[in-house]
């Protein structure tokens, strides 16, 4: 099969000029980080031939900066990296759970949060749990740099928000406010290697009282896209966090969700799963919460 | 066809090889280099078959393109054992019987040396979490658990 070429751009810059150079021409360029689905799409659903722009040699996509008020992920840290680092672990346990249970440890060893972010499965762990942290993408693109929500950047089943040329170089993270913890929690038929049927990214801020001041909640698998929920993070707001508080963001998820029934479950049941999953995960995140310093 | 010329080390050794640019690094080794220990289960990333060390760090060599390895360390398992003879790893395998068929046996002990060498003495749940990628369809496992738990404690505590 002709047409394929692989390129390694060492800079930004240089990943634009290529991208733009393939959009301009009308040949059909994509990009590489861990190659964990695009290369299975390559050999399965998606042959076409294309440039293959692998940016782990932009020094950018692999930097990971904890220092500040904000911390970046570079789009193409393998998971492994991401889950073996402790200082990232403690200011994101909820994130790195999603991560951890994305496919097996040689999965894991190439598998970034970038990729499985632009994949933009409706399933992809990572994109709740993202969510309820509250990151925002970078992106390179022709005209410069702009950064959008997560929550944004995924428009639907397989599509995100990146234009023509563009690129997803990292991710955004407000240093957790003290009191502050998140958690994600998914289900699965088996406890490894499956992909969620529903799942829930819940982060939570505490106050020196315990009592909830801010909170977001994501959902994932339950409609084309992951999901905001304002409504359930709202309905944390101001509470304890006790069952009453719990039942009513597990309600405002299942209101929020637009499921399909598939072979992993019905929509009924996808329905129902995301309100426990909501009131578990957001469980989690508060008891983290008060060991965090509320 | 553009072919790309690649440099790289392979067990210590320094390789240099042409692929084409959709090329898996699994593809380079078997059909290339004639390196055909590792062996080809789905070339999907689902089974393990094909798990090699990348810069040390356990991969699926059918998710890794031959033209990303320029440069980088890999090994396989024909980098295990040593002149010497079999590594404990593979000493094991063969004393607890921890295969059949055989064709998942090379991904197991790369998968089970990359494992040692971050958890020296894994529990048996770790052990299973960190070989969930690694599938085989004769053993059931429990023999390839008490070999991996077996060549931990050797390895740990030399005899």
């Amino acid at each position: 099969m002709g047409g394929f070429s692989y390129a390694a751009p060492g800079s930004v810059d240089e990943v634009v000029t290529l991208l733009g150079e393939h959009a301009r021409a009308g040949r059909r360029a994509q990009v590489l980080a861990g190659g964990t689905d695009l290369l299975v799409q390559m050999r399965g659903v998606d042959r076409t031939p294309r440039t293959i722009v692998d940016i782990k040699g932009v020094a950018e996509t692999g930097t990971l900066r904890l220092d500040g008020a904000e911390i970046f992920i570079g789009a193409a840290i393998p998971s492994a990296v991401l889950n073996d680092h402790a200082e990232l672990a403690a200011l994101f346990p909820g994130l790195l759970e999603s991560a951890d249970l994305i496919g097996s440890t040689q999965i894991q060893g190439r598998a970034s949060l970038g990729g499985n972010l632009c994949n933009a499965s409706p399933a992809g762990d990572t994109i709740p749990a993202l969510i309820a942290t509250g990151a925002r993408t970078v992106i390179a693109g022709p005209a410069g740099r702009r950064e959008l929500p997560v929550e944004d950047f995924v428009v639907g089943v397989g599509r995100n928000a990146l234009a023509a040329g563009e690129f997803l170089v990292g991710l955004k993270l407000a240093r957790p406010a003290p009191g502050t913890a998140d958690a994600y929690l998914r289900f699965t038929p088996r406890t490894e290697m499956d992909i969620a049927v529903a799942g829930c990214g819940v982060s939570v801020t505490l106050d020196t009282n315990g009592v909830c001041t801010a909170a977001r909640i994501g959902i994932g698998a339950v409609a084309p896209r992951a999901l905001l929920v304002p409504a359930a993070g709202q309905a944390l707001v101001g509470t304890r966090i006790d069952d009453a508080a719990l039942a009513a963001a597990g309600a405002a998820c299942s209101a929020a969700a637009s499921p399909i029934t598939d072979k992993r479950g019905t929509a009924d049941y996808r329905r129902t799963i995301i309100a426990v999953l909501c009131r578990r995960a957001a469980a989690t995140a508060r008891d983290r919460a008060r060991g965090a310093g509320a | 066809m553009n072919k790309i010329q690649i440099e790289t080390a392979i067990n210590g050794e320094v390789v240099e090889f042409l692929c084409e640019p959709q090329q898996s690094l699994l593809e380079v080794l078997r059909e290339t280099l004639g390196r055909t220990g590792t062996k080809e289960g789905c070339a999907t990333g689902d089974c393990g078959a094909c798990s090699v060390l990348m810069d040390g760090r356990l991969v699926c060599a059918c998710l890794v393109l031959a033209a990303e390895t320029g440069g980088h360390a890999i090994t396989t398992i024909e980098g295990i054992a040593t002149d010497a003879g079999l590594h404990p790893i593979q000493q094991k395998f063969l004393e607890h019987a921890a295969l059949q068929c055989g064709i998942c046996t090379p991904g197991l002990i790369v998968a089970t040396k990359a494992l040692l060498e971050k958890h020296p003495e894994p529990d048996e749940t770790t052990i299973r979490y960190w070989l969930a990628g690694n599938l085989c369809r004769c053993t059931g496992y429990d023999k390839i658990i008490r070999a991996v738990q077996d060549a931990a404690r050797e390895l740990a505590h030399p005899a």
